[in-house]
């Protein structure tokens, strides 16, 4: 079977720094992955590149057998993926409901229906008592949300969440967590997630890669990783998880 | 009907009264106004629209333009140039004129956009071409150069109604601007509830998350240009008809530019009645300072060969100050919600 997402030997550097090397992984069409490693270790320029943000030095990014290494964001996000960033950037000046129906026109036909459809995303992430307020005036784990409702209501096949449960209390992150699962069940989206907390990442991920300096360290189902003596190494070398 | 009911929609009871009231009197204004109060009312809807024009692409898609006063000079010079030389009524030589204009504008854009992410390029172009097009044009003999381009007009024209050609009298220039500058009104009303208008305000706000989300930021922000300098070329066809001469030394004049710019940060930039609220309050301060000074040096108060030109400009200049350190979102959201015109959670 092919996998929805995979990346071949990514390399990126900035100015000599090597933030990504040969980088290769896959993501099975369904599948939760989560992307592992301490500060700096390059999660986030990975998603640029697989985004379009950044052009890879070398390798290719491939969704479902294409190959879209080298197109533009929107290029992008119209192959089908959604992705959130770690940074939040809201359109300050919009509501939340407006927020959410910019990326519901993508797959509506009109105005109205958008709105109606980002309806919808807002509920599903316990925001639609904000929904018109302006997102300025989000606190951070509200904005986190929106980042998330606004990536979903584009209709990607494959979502990519960059720490959206930074922040958000225990109880919270389990809602999340059964949110995102529930997504995956009902309409077969695939998710790719960069998380430090590990309480989401045991209880969503079915296979983590570890990145560390840039590369690929360790990967595999979490039960495995957890006990894998490089990862726990690069973690005690670093701060805690 | 839809037009009107979008219009509308968002305004409280006491904002359409105070509207209905506002758009009886200036309907009736040429029955009362002394030609002078004309010259005023027609005047500040005209600098309504160039402001309308600048606001789409700043206050909408986020686009940064200091030489807007290309585009209305183009529009201008074309629709002139073409009624003088074979004879093309101006009602059809708005056409060709707003092309112009419009492609103009999109070879700034696409020179803006395409190669730099920053909107500094765009703005850095925008008025280096209106400086490039002034200096164009005081070279060329057949659009007059710097001695200036005349339309002809006799007694007769300035009687009557020929929306064609664009002659008649005062009052036809002042309902047609004040058409105009409604229309536009209703316009920017329409395409800011639009898929347009939603793009255009994702990507003022961020243009990264909105590229994330699938708007192609090149092609959005070109609409919002050809709009806008659309907009700014209809204006110009206007001024040319109206003023019936044009000199590239006050057509292209940069501060042709600030002019179009000072409506909509007094009103707010980004508000849809912005531009037009502070045109009327910037316009009629502006004839003020103006008489005022007039007055005093008739009654010798201040010595009559004083040179003041540049007061008027100072006055407003001081105002904006004013505006963006204690007011910067503009004044019309802080009067809309203080005589609660809008109902809430609509936007102006
Ligand atoms: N646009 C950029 N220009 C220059 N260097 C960059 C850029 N983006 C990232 N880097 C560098 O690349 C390295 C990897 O950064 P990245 O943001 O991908 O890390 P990360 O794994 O997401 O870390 P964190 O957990 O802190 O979010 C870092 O050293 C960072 O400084
Ligand atoms: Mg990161």
């Amino acid at each position: 079977m092919v996998p929805l997402l995979r990346v071949e030997g990514v390399s990126k550097s900035f100015r000599g720094l090597l933030a990504l090397n040969d980088v290769s992984f896959d993501v099975v069409e369904r599948g939760i992955a989560a992307l592992i490693g301490p500060n700096g270790a390059g999660k986030t320029t990975l998603f640029n590149v697989i985004a379009g943000v950044f052009r890879p030095d070398r390798g290719a990014v491939r969704l479902g057998g294409a190959d879209i290494t080298g197109r533009r964001p929107d290029q992008i996000c119209h192959a089908g993926i959604g992705r959130t960033f770690q940074l939040v950037k809201p359109f300050a000046q919009m509501t939340v409901l407006e927020n959410v129906t910019v990326a519901a026109l993508h797959g509506a036909r009109s105005v109205a229906e958008a709105k109606a459809a980002a309806r919808g995303f807002l509920e599903l992430l316990e925001l639609d008592t904000r929904a018109g307020q302006h997102a300025a005036n989000l606190t951070l784990p509200d904005r986190k949300r929106l980042e998330v409702a606004r990536a979903l209501a584009t209709g990607p096949r494959l979502l990519l969440l960059d720490e959206v449960m930074a922040g958000l209390r225990p109880s919270e992150t389990d809602r999340m967590v059964a949110t995102l699962r529930r997504l995956r069940d009902e309409t077969g989206l695939t998710i790719l997630l960069i998380e430090h907390v590990m309480r989401a990442v045991m209880a969503l991920s079915e296979r983590i890669t570890v990145l560390h300096h840039g590369e690929k360290i360790s990967e595999g189902a979490p039960e495995r990783i957890v006990r894998d003596p490089a990862v726990l190494e690069c973690y005690l070398g670093d701060q805690e998880p | 009907m839809k037009a009107i009911d979008l219009f509308l929609s968002p305004l409280s009871a006491a904002g359409r009264w105070l509207g209905a009231v506002l758009l009886v009197v200036l309907l009736l204004l040429p029955y009362w106004g002394s030609s002078y109060v004309m010259t005023v009312a027609t005047t500040v809807f005209y600098l309504a629209l160039v402001g309308q024009s600048w606001n789409l692409m700043l206050g909408f898609a986020g686009l940064l333009s200091i030489g807007h006063a290309l585009f209305v000079g183009v529009g201008a010079y074309a629709s002139a140039y073409l009624f003088s030389a074979i004879g093309l009524p101006p009602a059809i030589g708005v056409v060709p004129a707003v092309a112009l204009a419009v492609l103009i504008g999109l070879l700034i854009g696409y020179l803006g956009f395409r190669f730099a992410i920053g909107g500094v390029y765009f703005a850095l172009l925008t008025i280096a071409f209106a400086e490039f097009v002034r200096i164009v044009v005081d070279h060329v003999p057949w659009l007059g150069a710097t001695e200036g381009f005349f339309l002809k007009v006799s007694a007769a024209d300035r009687h009557g109604i020929d929306l064609a050609n664009l002659r008649g009298a005062p009052e036809m220039y002042y309902y047609l601007i004040m058409a105009l500058a409604l229309g536009a009104l209703v316009l920017c009303r329409y395409l800011l509830r639009s898929r347009l208008g939603y793009y255009w305000q994702a990507i003022r706000d961020d243009p990264e998350a909105a590229e994330a989300l699938g708007i192609n930021l090149l092609r959005y922000r070109m609409y919002a240009v050809a709009i806008s300098s659309g907009m700014a070329g209809v204006a110009g066809v206007f001024y040319a008809f109206y003023q019936n001469s044009l000199f590239p030394e006050i057509v292209f004049n940069i501060e042709r530019s600030i002019e179009a710019t000072l409506g909509s940060i007094v009103g707010g930039v980004g508000t849809l009645f912005g531009p037009i609220f502070g045109t009327f309050i910037l316009t009629p301060l502006g004839e003020f300072v103006t008489e005022g000074i007039d007055l005093l040096k008739h009654w010798r108060v201040i010595d009559p060969e004083t040179k003041l030109d540049g007061l008027k400009l100072l006055v407003w200049s001081f105002i904006v100050v004013l505006i963006v350190l204690f007011k910067p979102t503009g004044l019309w959201p802080w009067v809309c919600h203080r005589l609660r015109l809008t109902r809430p959670g609509a936007e102006g």
